[in-house]
């Protein structure tokens, strides 16, 4: 397994790279994991304990990379968000911003029962689960959106899918941010 | 093979290409122990008392060295206020942190205990990373004398929910004892590897680790000698000891109400109190009733005890165990019923209500075929034996139990490294100055779930020094937040304008620095190195005489005349030196010596085996 290490000075410049991969937002899944496992077995800094120094630095340098990266390529959302980074697309914070304009009264209705319910009207209850079932059909909707925009973006990687996309995921992050507060409130 | 071959063991005949051994150490709050990998099974090594478990308890006698483990038990009874036990509770802790705790302790805290808590002991005061190392210290030397070689390196479990200042302590106290921490592992981790070993190939389990001051849950997935840790939980300040202060409490106030005397001041009777206090407690994983019974001068106070009202006393403090595990399956995002085998670990889990709680919450008979003292010192031993190469087939994935923060303008917390990430993990973020010529910039790290900082624990504050002056927002500054394999964070930075190293200096929050903990080594490992050594030399000897015994015996033999006169000379040659080198204290000569002496006289011993076999066979006929 030390053979693996020799000669290799640098560590892989992103994460797709880390799993020996091109480019890629429709990832197969349980292949990537199964990349996982196999890289980890190689390159755990456990695997080092009788190397030397410079050895184990480079396994924990590496294995840090490749934890890092299966953590942000196994989630969707994260991936494209790393994508866009990695394109000079920076993906707002979508807290301050207005809602989008199809969104405003729900958000509007949703924040009334909130209220209520913080007031302590157990009946605004009911609202806020049916504010929540909208919200999710609406991300189930988005996400196969997004599945189809990591399609098209991998077939021909254009700089207009990535902005559709940037416009998708931060739409998505506003639901996202929607469905937690409603989450919260009714647990 | 000669007669008089002797198996000279490690460190001679291990030759340079046998490395060292790594021993796997379990370092509770009550209990410690070490283990080591038996070719291929992990097994706990006995110390001179033939008891595996070293009570974790150091008494500090006014003007005289410290007694550890079954003996310093003894002390607690007779100078509880030199005698520092459940020291774990202590570790990488501040005074502020734990001032109930220390209300309670019989040991009074020495001014000056903001980052490290000084216990004043002894006329003397000592930090807990200390008081490990004096039970580091015996395991270390039990397991010297059982493997007949020195050890230099070990594995140390730590409970999963330690944060950053609570493992850097653990690995100060392995530092003083004069050992090399190639690893700290987490406790429930280190269980289900000690499980894991012979038992299914792929499923997902729980852990559920409830020892003497620590609770821990861990979800592991297992995989093809993959141990994946999905998500862990738990409260480095629950254990038994909590279900002890309960108890003691209303004795206490019982006591008080019979007696109308307060006994809260007084030590000796404490600890007493509390002894027959921990025998109720165990009496009653086995027995539907049990009586505390305490005497104090003349006065006797007994308390039928029965389960159910044992059990109704520490309800709450299951339930906050049980909403640990229900946090640590959400986090896992699984429903109880996905768990295929649940592992109790800690002696608090021989409670009957605590398997009774975690069978009906994980749906699941609980495994207790391990010893639960004993499983986390076993899987400790197995870890390393991965650190070591001679278990290839087995690897752990952990994670980190704290989300990891840099405080930011008012007060708020920025996340970097969420909680359950898998380790090693690292995140990196950019720095710029102010003001115009800035020449540092300092950074707050905290560990924790809050958003705000004054809620998180303060781990460090790192300075970055001597920067370049220039105008302000124009410095860019890379900083890499790491953290390692053991869950201790390591910092570095890059000033990106110049893409120089950027220096850091790093001011822990708790805890000892580089330096204080150099001098307690110097204090306490020399001695160690010179008692293993003396040890070393006395064995020796004792097989020197052994071997000079079977030659001479050898010389009256009839083999002996027949040898040709050259090799009895080099027998006689051989004889000298081992003699010459017996009464110095180079221990390694004496061996070397002594093989030596065992290689000339390896005609002679051949001889007498032949004759040997000739006389047994003599008189029987061969057909």
């Amino acid at each position: 397994m030390r053979d693996l290490l020799y000669g290799m000075s640098s560590l892989p410049s992103d994460y797709f790279a880390v799993f020996g991969i091109p480019v890629t937002l429709a990832l197969d899944l349980p292949e990537l994991q199964r990349r996982f496992y196999v890289l980890s077995k190689q390159y755990h800094p456990d695997r080092f304990g009788r190397a030397t120094a410079a050895e184990q630095q480079y396994a924990l340098d590496f294995t840090s990379l490749l934890n890092d990266a299966w953590r942000v390529l196994r989630d969707p959302q994260a991936r494209a968000e790393y994508v866009l980074q990695n394109n000079g697309l920076e993906a707002g914070d979508s807290r301050g911003n207005p809602p989008p304009a199809e969104l405003l009264e729900e958000v509007f209705e949703l924040n009334m029962a909130l209220e209520e319910l913080r007031q302590g009207e157990a009946e605004a209850r009911g609202p806020i689960r049916e504010a929540l079932d909208r919200f999710l059909a609406l991300r189930e909707a988005l996400d196969s959106e997004r599945e189809a925009l990591f399609l098209r973006y991998d077939a021909n990687p254009a700089a207009e899918t990535l902005r559709q996309l940037r416009a998708l995921l931060n739409r998505r992050r506003y639901i996202e941010n929607l469905v937690r507060d409603a989450q919260q409130a009714l647990s | 093979m000669s007669v008089f071959q002797i198996d000279f063991g490690s460190p001679d005949s291990g030759q340079e290409s046998a490395p060292p051994r790594v021993v796997g150490i379990d370092l509770g709050t009550t209990n410690s122990l070490v283990a080591f990998l038996d070719l291929t099974a992990p097994k706990v090594i006995l110390g001179p008392d033939g008891a595996a478990l070293v009570p974790s308890v150091v008494s500090f006698p006014a003007g005289a060295e410290p007694v550890v483990g079954a003996a310093a038990q003894q002390a607690l009874l007779a100078d509880p206020a030199n005698t520092v036990y459940s020291a774990k509770r202590l570790m990488g802790r501040g005074a502020a942190d734990v001032a109930g705790e220390l209300a309670l302790l019989p040991f009074p805290v020495a001014p000056g205990s903001e980052s490290v808590i000084r216990l004043a002991v002894g006329g003397r005061e000592v930090t807990p990373p200390e008081v490990g190392a004096y039970i580091l210290r015996q395991l270390k030397q039990n397991a010297e004398a059982f493997l007949g070689e020195p050890v230099t390196q070990a594995v140390i479990t730590v409970p999963a929910y330690f944060d950053d200042a609570q493992r850097q302590a653990t690995k100060d106290a392995g530092r003083i004892a004069g050992l090399e921490v190639l690893r700290l592992v987490n406790e429930p981790t280190a269980a289900a590897l000690a499980y894991g070993l012979d038992k299914r190939q792929n499923g997902t389990i729980a852990v559920y680790d409830f020892g003497g001051g620590t609770f821990d849950v861990s979800i592991l997935k297992l995989q093809e000698g993959l141990f994946e840790v999905l998500a862990t939980h738990g409260d480095t300040h629950l254990g038994g000891d909590d279900i002890d202060n309960l108890l003691l409490r209303v004795a206490l106030e019982d006591i008080a109400s019979e007696w109308g005397a307060d006994l809260s001041g007084n030590h000796e009777a404490l600890q007493r109190l509390r002894r027959a206090i921990i025998d109720a407690k165990h009496e009653l994983s086995t027995r539907p009733v049990t009586t505390i019974t305490f005497d104090d001068g003349g006065r006797e106070y007994r308390r039928q005890l029965p389960r159910e009202v044992f059990d109704q006393l520490i309800t709450p403090i299951i339930e906050r165990t049980l909403a640990s595990c229900r946090s640590c399956l959400g986090d896992a995002g699984l429903q109880p019923a996905a768990i295929d085998e649940v592992v109790l670990v800690g002696g608090s889990t021989r409670i009957p209500l605590v398997r009774q709680a975690v069978r009906a919450l994980f749906e699941a008979e609980p495994h207790t075929e391990l010893n639960p003292d004993e499983v986390v010192a076993l899987g400790a031993a197995v870890q390393a034996g991965i650190l070591a190469g001679t278990v290839e087939d087995h690897l752990l994935l952990d994670v980190t139990p704290l989300s990891l923060g840099i405080e930011t303008m008012g007060g708020v917390v920025s996340k970097l490294i969420l909680r359950n990430s898998t380790i090693p993990a690292s995140a990196t973020e950019q720095f710029t100055t102010a003001v115009d010529g800035q020449r540092n910039v300092l950074i707050h790290v905290l560990q924790g779930e809050r958003e705000l900082a004054k809620d998180c624990r303060s781990l460090a504050r790192f300075d970055l020094k001597d920067l370049d002056p220039v105008m302000a927002g124009m410095a860019r500054i890379e900083v890499r937040f790491l953290i390692d394999a053991n869950g201790i964070l390591r910092v570095s930075a890059k000033d990106l304008r110049t893409g120089k190293e950027q220096a850091v200096e790093i001011k822990p929050s708790y805890g000892l620095t580089d330096e204080q903990v150099e001098a307690m080594i110097l204090e306490s490992f020399d001695k160690a190195e010179e008692d293993f050594k003396e040890r070393q030399v006395r064995e020796t000897r004792v097989e020197a005489d052994r071997i000079l015994a079977a030659v001479e015996k050898a010389k009256q033999d009839e083999a002996w005349f027949a040898l040709p006169p050259a090799e009895r000379a080099a027998i006689d040659l051989a004889i000298n030196e081992l003699l010459l080198s017996y009464h110095g204290d180079d221990y390694v000569l004496i061996q070397q010596k002594m093989e030596a002496l065992d290689h000339a006289s390896r005609g002679l011993a051949e001889a007498m085996m032949n004759s040997a076999v000739r006389g047994a066979l003599k008189g029987t006929k061969i057909e």
